[in-house]
This record gives structure tokens, sequence and C-alpha cells, in this order.
């Protein structure tokens, strides 16, 4: 499996697999996609490189540990709810701020965020997953 | 049809700041765990982290209780919509009562722990600790029964992380038979609310309430005897009681406290809303499987204390006895009935969870799991022999303990009731009680009072990690005591809302569907 072609092709693979997730997941409000399967794409992008550089190294690459990741974006996404306390409406209810920028317009709301934070919540947690089974008999924390 | 004006299917009144209450405890128990999560490399920083939110979610959940007794159900719809296409959060006095119970006793729970660090209490402990946390405040709390789905499946996933926290070969074993039947319960709760969507289109309880009457009774009653099926497998009643002395011995003694406490509760609990309050004429169908399961549970499970030696196993026996007076008042919903299940529920929760922590401190002092190797404790501890007894009257109903009070009211239920049922319930409730004071006192006299069989030793014990545990358990033993002797608050809750249980007008009016035709 680990041969010379896929260690040389992965780190391009990835790269486009990386930036196509977060595509998805910016795109889902109105079109397929959305944080969930943005996230999952992105955490299949993190296991290729898993499987070409070695789970070590690829723990190293993300900075922040996976688990840690999942937990901010449950952060960010009970956050993203808790926005509507200061608009007079129940809980979760979508704020929304349309940025004028030059000739376009760009909507941003808050159930944005909370996709955001899905999608951080599902790469985080099958990053680590996928990372604790890649590492050779270690522990995955 | 109209045209469709998006706005109609919005809430137009302002949400007042003050209804947060209802939904803050849920909030800050799910960010309180991804906080924990992101933190758990430190462990000091996690405990302070989880002790604020669980101080924060009792002073809400207290603020919540006071304002529903003063003005009835509170209720909110999530994301603006109206009921019933967003989801409803509904707090009536049950429900209320019991998050309360469940954070105090998480509250202790966290503090007995730190005694316990070290011993397999690792670094992940405080966010499942918390998530488990916001599962069952979330059940407590919603008024939907598709969202009460989704909380069971967070308790789940909570409760089956806090299992394996340690990793012996012993809890994996206790983790596959617990997560496996647990994972059968959901499905078969999922089955029943497919069902119950295909057939009323809504699945807002305050909406099934509504709907319910006008669909075929059969198949409601199918509906019902699935749900049935479902939370009492959660329950752990008898015959589905297997899991439950099969694996809640397994963790670390502050954990299985901690599921102990909240868990078959909110099957218990999920039982008497789903049953008493949202489908009460298909509950009338099954009364006679329900006297059956109660009065079954009811005289078994004190059987299994008597027959098991391994100590948290026998008192998982005594967990499943109480559920059987929880279903003994589903089986017999008068005011007695409904009250006397409501404070079972609420005094099971802190008496189980005591029970359990002092077991935890008893295998501490002797290093065994089982009451043949242990013996001769009274000598070396005394307070924790007294400790023990008192839980063990509280359990069996002792007056002037906090478990007398909803027995009594079961009692007076089942006697009120009439018929064979009615006496065959309180048969069963009478019986219980002597076999579970059998129970306790075989347990007590075998840990405590005859001398140490050869072998048996009594460990020393580090002093600040005794005292943590020690003033944990203490400290809700005393409010066990305390709520048994002073009970006047308690039952004037109960007396605003077991009428609101059994008949849920109020209810349906806090969510804003009454008098709308379904």
């Amino acid at each position: 499996m680990n041969t010379i072609i896929f260690r040389t092709m992965a780190p391009l693979i990835v790269a486009i697999m990386l930036v196509f997730a977060v595509y998805i997941c910016l795109r889902g409000h109105n079109e397929p996609g959305g944080g969930f399967i943005g996230g999952l794409i992105a955490a299949s992008a993190i296991a290729i490189l898993g499987m070409a550089n070695g789970a070590e190294a690829t723990r190293r690459a993300l900075r922040f540990d996976p688990l840690s990741i999942a937990g901010f974006g449950v952060f960010i996404a009970g956050l993203s709810g808790l926005a509507s306390l200061f608009t007079g409406s129940p809980f979760m209810t979508s704020i929304w701020l349309y940025l004028e920028l030059g000739e376009t317009v760009v909507p941003l709301s808050t159930p944005m965020v909370f996709d955001i934070g899905v999608f951080l919540v599902v790469f985080g947690t099958i990053s680590a997953i996928s990372l604790g089974l890649e590492a050779d008999g270690g522990e995955a924390s | 049809m109209g045209t469709f004006v998006l706005t109609d299917a919005l809430i137009q009144t302002t949400t007042a700041v003050a209804d947060w209450v209802l939904v803050l405890p849920l909030i800050l128990a799910l960010l309180g765990a991804a906080a924990a999560l992101m933190l758990r490399k430190t462990a000091n920083l996690c405990f302070l982290l989880a002790m604020l939110v669980v101080v924060a979610i009792i002073a809400c959940e207290i603020t919540l209780l006071l304002r529903v007794f003063e003005s009835g159900p509170l209720s909110m719809t999530m994301g603006k919509w109206l009921p019933p296409f967003g989801i409803s959060f509904v707090a009536d006095l049950f429900g209320a009562g019991f998050a309360l119970a469940a954070s105090v006793v998480t509250l202790v729970v966290l503090v007995y722990a730190e005694g316990e660090r070290g011993q397999g209490v690792d670094d992940n402990f405080h966010a499942m600790v918390l998530l488990l946390l916001a599962g069952v405040t979330g059940s407590f709390l919603t008024g939907d029964l598709f969202n009460l789905y989704v909380w069971f499946e967070v308790m789940l996933i909570a409760s089956f992380g806090l299992m394996v926290l340690g990793g012996r070969p012993l809890q994996l074993d206790g983790a596959v038979k617990y997560g496996f039947l647990n994972f059968l319960a959901t499905a078969f709760f999922l089955l029943a609310l497919g069902l119950l969507y295909g057939l009323l289109g809504t699945l807002n309880m305050a909406d099934i309430l509504r709907g319910a009457p006008l669909a075929n009774p059969a198949a409601i009653a199918t509906i019902a005897g699935i749900l049935l099926l479902a939370f009492g497998m959660k329950a752990a009643a008898f015959p589905l009681n297997a899991w439950l002395p099969a694996s809640y011995h397994t963790p670390p003694a502050a954990i299985s406290a901690l599921l102990a406490g909240l868990l078959t509760k909110v099957g218990a609990y999920a039982l008497l809303r789903s049953l008493v309050v949202v489908l009460p004429a298909s509950r009338d169908l099954l009364e006679p499987v329900l006297v059956a399961i109660a009065a079954a549970t009811l005289l078994i499970a004190p059987l299994g204390a008597i027959a098991e030696t391994n100590l948290r196993r026998a008192i998982g026996f005594l967990v499943i006895g109480g559920i059987g007076s929880v279903l003994a008042g589903v089986a017999v919903p008068s005011l007695e009935g409904v009250s006397g299940a409501g404070l079972y529920v609420f005094h099971a929760m802190l008496t189980m969870t005591a029970l359990y922590l002092v077991a935890g401190l008893i295998e501490r002092a002797t290093g065994a799991t089982d009451t043949r190797h242990m013996g001769g404790l009274y000598a070396a501890s005394a307070p924790l022999s007294i400790l023990f007894l008192v839980l063990i009257l509280a359990t069996a109903g002792v007056p002037p303990f906090l478990g007398f009070w909803p027995k009594l009211l079961l009692l007076q239920a089942s006697l009120g009731q009439g018929g064979w049922s009615g006496g065959l319930l309180a048969g069963a409730l009478l019986i219980n009680a002597v076999l579970t004071l059998i129970a306790g006192s075989r347990l007590w006299a075998h840990v405590f009072w005859r001398p140490a069989p050869g072998g048996a030793t009594v460990l020393p014990m580090a002093r600040g990690a005794v005292w943590t545990g020690f003033g944990a358990t203490a400290a809700l033993a005393a409010l066990i005591v305390a709520a048994g002797l002073w009970p006047n608050g308690l039952f004037e809750i109960l007396a605003v809302g077991a009428p609101d249980m059994i008949d849920p007008a109020r209810y349906v009016e806090a969510v804003g569907l009454a008098g709308v035709a379904p």
C-alpha cells in the first residue's frame, strides 16, 4: 500500500479534498452538501494522509488534537444557537447578516456557524477514529 | 388552500429572556461537555469547569422549578417555529424536579470522583459526565418524542463511554451487554415513533394528546405496547432487567453510581410521560400487563439481591426493585399513584446513587468486591456502617427516610384501586419492602457486623481521598434524611404537579396548542 507513487500523490489528493470539503460545507445551505458530508470528506483526506505519512506525523500536521477539534465544533454549534438570546427569540432561531461586497451580497448566518460546528465535530471524530486505527497498536488519545 | 405565507408558521411574539431558564441547563451542559473535551489534558481545570457548570445548571433549575410551581408549565419552541413544526421544550413540575435531582446527583458524583482520580477515572471523565447530564436533562425537559429519542442516544453514547473508561476486560464485557440491549431498546423506540408519526403525523407530545383520541385505538395501543417494551428495557423492568446487574458493577464506583442514579430513572420517567400523560387511553388497555410487570419486578428483584454475593451486583437488583415501584404507579394512575411514582423516581435518583457511592467506599476499604471476602468493617469505620444502614432503610421504605413517602402513596393508590390488581400491587409493594430489608440487612451484616473472614483485610485509606468521597456521600445521605423528615415541600410540589400529569390541559396550553383543531 505505502508505495512511492502513493506517498508522492497523497499530499496533492489531500489538499484538493480539503478545499473541496470546505466548498461542500459552505454550499450546503441551499444545495446538496453541508457540514456533515464536508466533515466526512475532510476526515477521509486526513485518513489518506495518515496512510501515507503515518499516524504520528499526521497528528503533528494537524496541530490540534482531533477530539479537541470535535469539542470545539460542539462548542461553536451551541454558541450559534445561543445568539438568538439577544433578539428576543427562542433558542436556535437563525439570525442573518447580508454583507454587501461590491457587486455581490454575501449572506452570513448563525445556521452557517452551526454547520461549521457540525463540520468540525464530524471531522474531529472521524479523524480521531481513523488515526487511532492507523496507529500500530498505539492508544488513540 | 391559500398561498403559503412563511410568517404563518413562525412565532410572532417575542420570547422573554427569563424563559431561557428552560433551555439553559441543557445548553450549559452541552457547552460544558465540549469545553471539558477540549481541556481534557488538564484534569484540575476540567474538574473546576464541570463544578461551575453543574452549579450554574442547578441554579437555573431551581429558578425553573419555582417558576413552574408558581405559574404553571413553561414551554419554548426552538427556532421560532410554531409548535408542532418546531421542537418544543416543556417543563412541568415532574420534569423540572427530576432534572434538578439529576444535576444534584451529578454534583455529588463529581466531588466523589475527585477522591478516585487516577484509579481508572481518567481524562475524558468530566466531558462524558456533562454529556450524560445533557442527555438526561434533555430527556426530562423535552416536549417532543423524537427529541426524546435523540437525548436517549446522547445518554447512550455518554454512558457507553463512561462504562469503558479505564478499559479493563471486565468493563468491556459489561459495556457490550449494556450497549447491545440498550441499542435494541432505542431501536424499538424508533420503530414506535415511525408508526406513531405515520398514524398521527406529529411527534410533539401536546399535539399527540390532541390527535391520539381520534385515531384507531388498536393501532395506538400497539404503539404504546412497543413503547412499553422499549422504555421497560431502558428502565430494567422484569423480565428485561438482565443487562443491569451484568454491567453496573464493572466501571469505577463513581461512574456506576451516576449510571444507577440517572439512566433507569429516565426510562421510568419516559414510561410515566408516554403512558400516563400522552397515551392514557392505551395505558388503560395495557393495564393488566403493567400490573403484572410491576408485581413481578417488585417481587423478583429483591430475591436477586438476596441471592447475590457481589456487593454492587446486589445493589443493582435493589435498583431494579425500585423500578417496580414506579411501574406500580404507572399501573394505578390515580392522584396518589402518579404522585408516588414521581416521588419514587426523585427518591431513587438520590438514594441509589448514594448506595453505589457507599459501595465504592466499602470496596476501597476492603479491597474486595465480593461480600464473602468482607467483614468486620464496623470496627474499622462506624460512620460508614451507619451510612450504609440509613441508605438500606431508605431504599426499603422505612420511615422516617425519604423512601417511605412514595411507598406510602403507592400503597394508598393500590388499596384505593381495589380489585385483584390493586390487591396484588399492594401485596407486592409490602413484600418488596420486607424482602429489600432482608437483602439489605443481610448485606450490612455480612460487610460490617460479622467478624472478618480469614484473609479479609481492612486497607488503610488515604485520608484526603476518603474525606472527599465520604463527605460527598454523607452530604447526599443527609439530603435524603432531611427530605424524609420534612417532606412538606415535596408534597406541595406533588399537589400541583401530579394533577398536571393526569390532566395535561395546562401542559397543552403552555405549548400553545390549546383550542386549535388538530
